[in-house]
């Protein structure tokens, strides 16, 4: 099993290897129905079409899942995600590419605060920073 | 609005702080291994504390863990959905309806905290209840005037153990342009557009210059047809000998790095980031505004040897761009 980073294996300013995500419908509606999220907006492009939008867009909770696997696959599985604070910008849609990239922004006893973003052609779709407890 | 019809709005909405938004909220199942796994196969989830009991014994949690993102997944209402709801069901959709009434049409959210206190065991049930927390004083933003409501939930189990919280925040605004506030109406449907390069102005004087690039894919050099003398950019007159005839040669398209800069911020839309912004030196002795590709912004120097490249945007725009040269 992958071993879990230590605290002091961490600097401030250390980047999280890249992960380019390309967007599919089956990604958007897939997380939206994971997530129990069945607003029409997630699976149905008539309705994004309704609200202005070119495409059905990724909710909420499909966006903070793929950051926290992006987080957690880099620190390893006894990394504990303890709280998450986010910045919701513009949508992610099928056909974009979200290109997600974090950094260590800062690290107190055995947490460190890991700082994420995810940008599309559309500008930045989220800013989320994740604080994780390390073993 | 006048300021009288604004109090009492106010006071109207400021009512709503601190209910609940409806009765406490139970989750249909408890946490369980099909949710789970339909969840980590939709985001890429390999981590063995979600998927493997065996390999979830060695690691910190002892057993099968819920991811902690999916949280609030446990008490979404599900199929429901769906049908939205035009007739406000409960105190949010209460408040958010005397917002719309009021002319604050647009919705978006804006932030979102979430404490975990714990990860979620198998077995266990999810109660959410979701408080009205706060509404700001009336904020003037980028899409219009308007008020962030925030609702705090707070997470526990069938034994009344905490889970976690999580605060969201949302923007009740009254839209700032014109077409988003008649496509809510119904009047025009505007669909947004994907944002691309902003294009350069393109008028009598250089016009020119942009077509020949599209068309002839070269970067062209301006010359005087009565003294020879090149320039660029693109201007009316010879500064040498002020006439206002010119014709164009092509360039080499070799050139030499006069000088840079790598842009970080601020980050528009239709960009690619960071851009190694460039002035070059043609071989041709004209100097031009340019962007180094292919090439990281550690390994841009000034005198490097570069070459000419036009780039065509997904739109079809296209533009000079110089990348290291083949050597």
């Amino acid at each position: 099993m992958q071993k879990t980073k230590k605290i002091d294996e961490l600097e401030v300013g250390q980047e999280l290897p890249p992960l380019d995500l390309p967007i599919t419908a089956t990604l958007v509606a897939g997380g939206a129905l994971a997530s129990r999220d069945y607003t029409p907006v997630h699976h149905d492009r008539d309705a994004a079409n309704a609200q202005g939008l070119p495409d059905m867009f990724m909710n909420i909770l499909t966006t903070q899942g793929l950051c926290s696997r992006y987080v957690t696959d880099w620190a390893g599985p006894d990394a504990i995600v303890t709280r998450v604070r986010t910045k919701l910008g513009g949508p992610n849609m099928p056909g974009d590419l979200l290109k997600i990239r974090g950094k260590v922004v800062s690290t107190e006893g055995k947490d460190a605060d890991v700082e994420v973003s995810g940008n599309n052609a559309w500008g930045n779709h989220v800013t989320a920073t994740f604080t994780l407890r390390l073993p | 609005m006048s300021d009288e019809k604004k109090k009492a709005l106010e006071a109207q909405i400021r009512a709503f702080v601190g209910k609940p938004v409806g009765p406490v909220v139970v989750g249909r199942d408890p946490v369980n291994e099909p949710m789970i796994r339909q969840w980590c196969d939709a985001m890429g989830e390999t981590h063995p504390a979600y998927l493997d009991a065996d390999a979830a014994k060695k690691t910190v949690h002892g057993e099968i863990v819920a991811p902690p993102t999916m949280l609030q997944a446990w008490v979404m209402e599900g199929w429901a959905m769906h049908e939205g709801y035009d007739e406000p069901k409960n105190e949010q959709h209460r408040l958010h309806k005397v917002l719309a009434d009021n002319g604050y049409t647009g919705v978006l959210g804006t932030n979102t905290e979430e404490n975990y206190t714990r990860y979620l065991r198998l077995g266990e049930t999810v109660k959410a209840l979701t408080v009205i927390d706060s509404i700001s004083e009336e904020k003037a933003t980028g899409v219009g005037i308007g008020y962030f409501i925030t609702t705090k939930t707070t997470f526990e189990n069938q034994d009344g153990e905490d889970l976690g919280s999580m605060s969201f925040r949302v923007l009740r605004f009254k839209p700032a342009n014109a077409q988003a506030a008649a496509s809510k109406e119904g009047e025009s449907k505007a669909t947004a557009q994907k944002p691309s390069r902003i294009k350069p102005p393109m008028g009598h004087d250089n016009g020119w210059w942009w077509e020949k690039v599209a068309s002839d894919g070269v970067i062209p050099i301006q010359r005087c047809t009565s003294c020879q003398k090149l320039r660029h950019p693109p201007r009316p007159m010879c500064d040498a000998c002020g006439s206002q005839g010119f014709d164009a040669i092509a360039a080499s398209g070799r050139a030499t790095v006069h000088t840079f800069t790598v842009i970080h911020y601020p980050q528009f839309p239709g960009y690619e980031y960071p851009i190694v912004s460039i002035i070059v030196d043609l071989e041709e002795g004209e100097r031009m505004a340019s962007t180094l590709v292919d090439c990281k912004p550690e390994d841009v120097s000034i005198g490097m040897a570069v070459e000419a490249v036009i780039h065509e945007d997904e739109d079809g725009f296209k533009i000079p761009f110089f990348r290291p040269a083949a050597r």
